[in-house]
């Protein structure tokens, strides 16, 4: 967009378009409309669509790795509403349920802008699911967002998209699920959606969460794939704070959804019957071979498989790996794990210890081939989480086993809306390199070359 | 034997996906790290080939060799959605009319067939394995079926039959297939056509010299007054519809006929 085109539009203090199309009303000095003079001239009056339907289309490879790009300081509900303000969004569906974000309510005043074409609000997650399944297999591009409790009221809908192969994003900006109720953050809802069949990434701050919602919209489209597509952040940290975001010109956009390129055929919605399930409802019976689900979700997971040569091309990697070469002590973390770890590397700096730091984005498919030669002659592995269950360090341990002889520490973990103290994971790092004992993980949470003696006490004593 | 056959420099314990039965419930071609080509590349048993002009003849070999060869023709070549469609049946035609006694199967959808399905006359994602076996069918060809149904197709016939798999895919490929190119659109598929007749020439195979080398299921023949065989070309459109079965040579009284 250039700067002249930006000048015609007026925009609130947040540098939203302003779409009222009420004229000013002159007001006498205390306020009130002035009533007795003849009616002020109303302006022609003016598209709220047209910087939209001024949008130019540019590939894919052009928007993600070529395009300038210039740093803004926003929130990340406001870099969610930036990514799919260039994503061609069709349609849009919001439950603001708390403890939700502002996303879904920024994405309305994208639909007021003419970036979003349909938006609505739903009755609630269950039924917000399944109104993006329908849209989605009727082939266009669907967008919504959600958080901890609603994640969960929705996720029957949600584990049935991917065998549906609807190419949906949505956006999980992770909250407490467990009662008593709660709208803090924490990370535990990424864990149910692990194995549901979507492509699942893991954004640590306002930056990846504009980039991995622009990708997923084109890796989830694409026909070898043609699977939803995930993108959790760690709610309020990520949501609500601002951070430095590089973005693309406002007025490039994403080519739009070709469905007739999916896997599947779209839902003919012009010829009744037309069904939400696949045809036809797969059960084991005369009319079915034994096989027919099982191969169906193979299917699934060999859609996610495939999503990795795409997850290289645009994001640059399933994760991202900081000062791992030669380095004794990784930390392995995603989220805003991951940005707790680069201040605690830091700190051990300061102490003489070097250590690396690799980042997971891609949950779903799960670096494996990745992991293994980076953490193959670490000593300690340190993964610290915002979750009880700790869903990561199983992850990484089920990766690396047989690769590497590492101590694995599962944790340092908080929950529940606590904050992590980056000393937290200084004190794993060096209590794991001197044998001291941690004070915050507890042996059951050690793998791999620990001294088995001590976890056998330790197991004999809880 | 094996190799000469491949004709490429594959060996054959580098193969990965091979005619099964692969056993009850085999993993996946992707599970196995089969991943799929990139453009101007090809699967030949689950190992990638740069050259897919080699990938073209081992098809041809193996449609050519092996007992009842088949032409699954799936619903984006069986219906005549719009000119491109047609396109590219008439380029499958040109294939089919290169094999002798090749069978044309269709997979019209991919809805499970109730009360039950024929499995000799159509071919349906939900229990493929009954039309291989129905018709002892050894090599096989998918073409026009959309990728997840033929995905699901691929997996359970390397599961339970011995039955040769090929992809010709207008996408990027599938990994389940033993053999698959990609990118199949109507001057590939005319490529593919022409790779066919040549290696028939090299075996030594002639067709008819009427044209009628395709084999009639037995449904089909019914409503061709008992024919055995027919000429695939005689069925391109001939009045010009596009739309329709009709655009294929299919009348309504064959439809009486069927009934």
């Amino acid at each position: 967009m250039s700067e002249s085109l930006e000048a015609e539009v007026k925009t609130n203090p947040q540098g939203d378009p302003i779409t009222s199309l009420e004229p000013e009303q002159k007001t006498n000095p205390q306020g009130d409309p002035i009533t007795s003079v003849a009616a002020p001239k109303i302006e022609a009056r003016k598209d709220p669509h047209a910087e939209a339907k001024r949008q130019r289309e540019v590939t894919p490879e052009y928007m993600f790795l070529e395009a300038p790009r210039v740093r803004e300081f926003i929130t990340g509900s406001e870099s969610a509403k930036e990514a799919v303000r260039r994503s061609s969004v069709d349609l849009s569906i919001a439950y603001p349920i708390t403890p939700q974000s502002e996303t879904m309510q920024l994405i309305g005043v994208l639909y007021g802008e003419g970036y979003v074409k349909e938006y609505y609000r739903g009755e609630e997650e269950y039924g917000v699911m399944s109104a993006i399944a329908g849209a989605s297999r009727a082939g266009v591009r669907c967008f919504t967002a959600t958080a901890g409790p609603g994640t969960l009221r929705g996720i029957e809908p949600i584990a049935s998209w991917p065998g549906h192969r609807l190419p949906a994003v949505a956006m999980f900006t992770c909250r407490v699920v467990n009662a008593p109720l709660a709208i803090q953050p924490d990370n535990i809802e990424i864990c149910y959606l692990l194995n549901c069949g979507m492509v699942l990434f893991h954004a640590e701050n306002q930056q990846d969460l504009f980039d991995f919602l622009m990708v997923a919209f084109v890796i989830g489209e694409k026909n070898d794939v043609t699977l939803p597509v995930g993108v959790a952040c760690d709610g309020f940290f990520v949501t609500h704070a601002r951070g430095y975001v590089r973005m693309q010109d406002r007025g490039l956009k994403l080519p739009a959804r070709e469905a007739w390129r999916g896997a599947v055929p779209v839902l003919d919605a012009e010829n009744p019957p037309a069904r939400l399930s696949r045809d036809a409802p797969v059960q084991k019976s005369n009319f079915m071979a034994y096989n027919i689900h099982a191969v169906w979700q193979q299917e699934v997971w060999a859609a996610v498989e495939r999503s990795r040569k795409y997850i290289d091309r645009y994001m640059g990697g399933l994760l991202t790996a900081e000062n791992v070469e030669g380095a004794d002590v990784l930390i392995v973390a995603s989220g805003s794990a991951a940005a707790q770890s680069r201040e605690a590397i830091r700190l051990c700096k300061e102490k003489g210890i070097d250590v690396g730091l690799i980042k997971i984005r891609s949950l779903r498919p799960f670096p494996i081939a990745e992991l293994r030669p980076l953490c193959a002659k670490a000593k300690l592995i340190v993964i610290p989480e915002f979750n009880y269950v700790g869903w990561l360090a199983k992850e990484v341990a089920a990766a690396i086993f047989g690769h590497s002889k590492a101590k694995i520490v599962a944790g340092p973990h908080v929950y529940g809306g606590m904050s992590m103290p980056v000393e937290m994971i200084v004190d794993e790092v060096t209590g794991g390199l001197t044998g001291k004992r941690s004070g915050n993980v507890p042996m059951s949470a050690m793998m791999g070359d620990i001294d088995q003696a001590a976890v056998a006490h330790f197991l004999q004593n809880i | 034997m094996e190799k000469e056959k491949a004709g490429a420099t594959q060996q054959v314990d580098e193969r990965i996906i091979v005619p099964g039965p692969a056993g009850f419930h085999p993993p996946s071609a992707a599970q196995l790290g089969v991943s799929l080509p990139d453009p101007g590349q090809a699967l030949m048993y689950g190992v990638l080939e740069p050259d897919e002009e080699k990938v073209m003849e081992e098809i041809a070999r193996k449609m050519l060799t092996s007992p009842n060869a088949t032409i699954f023709p799936g619903p984006m070549v069986l219906w005549a959605w719009n000119e491109h469609a047609v396109e590219k049946a008439k380029a499958v035609l040109e294939i089919a009319s290169q094999v002798p006694n090749v069978l044309i199967i269709p997979m019209p959808d991919y809805r499970p067939k109730y009360p039950k399905v024929d499995p000799e006359e159509v071919i349906n994602p939900n229990h493929p394995n009954l039309t291989i076996w129905g018709n002892k069918i050894e090599a096989c060809i998918f073409v026009g079926v959309h990728c997840h149904y033929a995905n699901l197709t691929l997996k359970m016939i390397r599961a339970g039959t011995n039955c040769c798999t090929i992809a010709l895919c207008a996408e990027q490929g599938h990994e389940d297939a033993m053999l698959t190119i990609r990118d199949c659109d109507k001057a590939k598929l005319q490529r593919v056509a022409q790779v066919f007749k040549r290696v028939r020439e090299q075996l030594g195979m002639k067709v008819p010299e009427n044209g009628e080398n395709v084999r009639f299921t037995g449904l089909q023949s019914k409503v061709h007054d008992g024919k055995t065989h027919t000429n695939p070309l005689s069925f391109l459109p001939s009045d010009g519809s596009v739309g329709g079965a009709g655009a294929f040579g299919h009348k309504p009284e064959h439809m009486q006929r069927e009934a």
